[in-house]
């Protein structure tokens, strides 16, 4: 137990730490690097919880997509960044107070959530022992299949959408025309030439 | 001590909060707005898989991959954006973007 607990304090104060340094950071491929730990943090915070495919999920997709999307377009992108930073000093009182106002808030708010009195305890997981992935899949497949075929409509939207948005004719790079190619005809290509005896082609 | 609901929720709260900072700290910088987006995304997740784990009812699991799901989208849709209009305009700064402004 104790062990959890200086896990969970490990992980949840390196995923803040990681966080303050995403939004202050000053270049940023320092920040999305620092996105990245603050992911692998959060993952280590769901295993802790028991939430192992969901944190493997998180891994996958945040760290090995989003994360890696991120660095490309950071580092693709020709831009003074030190530039981009001006204002950073007049921004900061503002959002230090909506900030400060929002975790108060939420703060508040955890620490005056109890449960209903008449609401029955979780009850212990009992019965045949289901791996997370495994009670996971149950629901997903059966109660939830609508909404998580909508979520693979989703990401096909969005991935047509990226390829269509970034796609680019540019002028001045000579591109393959297969069907061109296999449209000649014969007319168009070989020109049968009669040549008089003892004159040459030329 | 025993490691509660109360204290992954706090730390969901931190990460959310930091993620409405930075959008308001880098007013300027489209990229970091959008890696604070992410960060809110996160500690939205964190917030249903604790409640899920808490409550000991595997919907907010389930939902918590459909918040991911989006994330994953919004990201590759916006970055998209990014790239056509810094090919377009030759600049991100955010108080450029302002040709559909009346």
């Amino acid at each position: 137990m104790i062990v959890q607990a200086i896990m969970f304090y490990v992980f949840a104060s390196l995923a803040v730490a990681s966080g303050v340094l995403v939004v202050s950071s000053r270049n940023p491929v320092h920040s999305v690097l620092f996105l990245i730990v603050a992911f692998f943090n959060a993952a280590g915070l769901f295993v802790l919880i028991g939430a192992e495919f969901l944190a493997m999920i998180l891994v996958i997709v945040y760290v090995g997509a989003v994360a890696v999307l991120f660095l490309f377009v950071v580092m693709m992108l020709d831009i003074d960044f030190t530039q981009l930073r001006g204002g950073f000093v007049r921004y900061l009182p503002i959002g230090a107070l909506v900030g400060f106002v929002l975790l108060a808030e939420l703060l508040l708010v955890i620490g005056s959530w109890v449960a209903a009195p008449g609401m029955p305890s979780p009850a212990p997981p009992g019965g045949i022992p289901l791996t997370n992935a495994r009670a996971l899949g149950d629901i997903l497949y059966t109660r939830y299949l609508f909404a998580f075929q909508g979520a693979g409509l989703i990401l096909l939207v969005a991935m047509i959408g990226a390829i269509v948005l970034t796609l680019r004719r540019r002028a001045d790079v000579r591109r393959q025309s297969i069907a061109a190619q296999l449209a000649r005809g014969r007319a168009e290509t070989v020109e049968v030439v009669k040549v008089p005896v003892g004159s040459g082609a030329g | 001590m025993a490691i509660g609901l109360a204290h992954y929720l706090t730390v969901a709260a931190i990460l959310f909060t930091l993620g409405v900072f930075g959008i308001f700290l880098n007013r300027k910088n489209v990229i970091i707005m959008l890696m604070s987006i992410e960060l809110m995304l996160l500690a939205v997740s964190i917030n249903f898989v604790a409640f899920s784990v808490f409550l000991s009812d595997l919907v907010g699991q389930a939902f918590a991959m459909f918040v991911l799901t989006v994330a994953a989208a919004e990201a590759a849709i916006g970055l998209a954006i990014l790239m056509v209009y810094f090919r377009n305009r030759g600049t991100i700064a955010v108080e450029d973007i302002n040709m559909m402004k009346g």
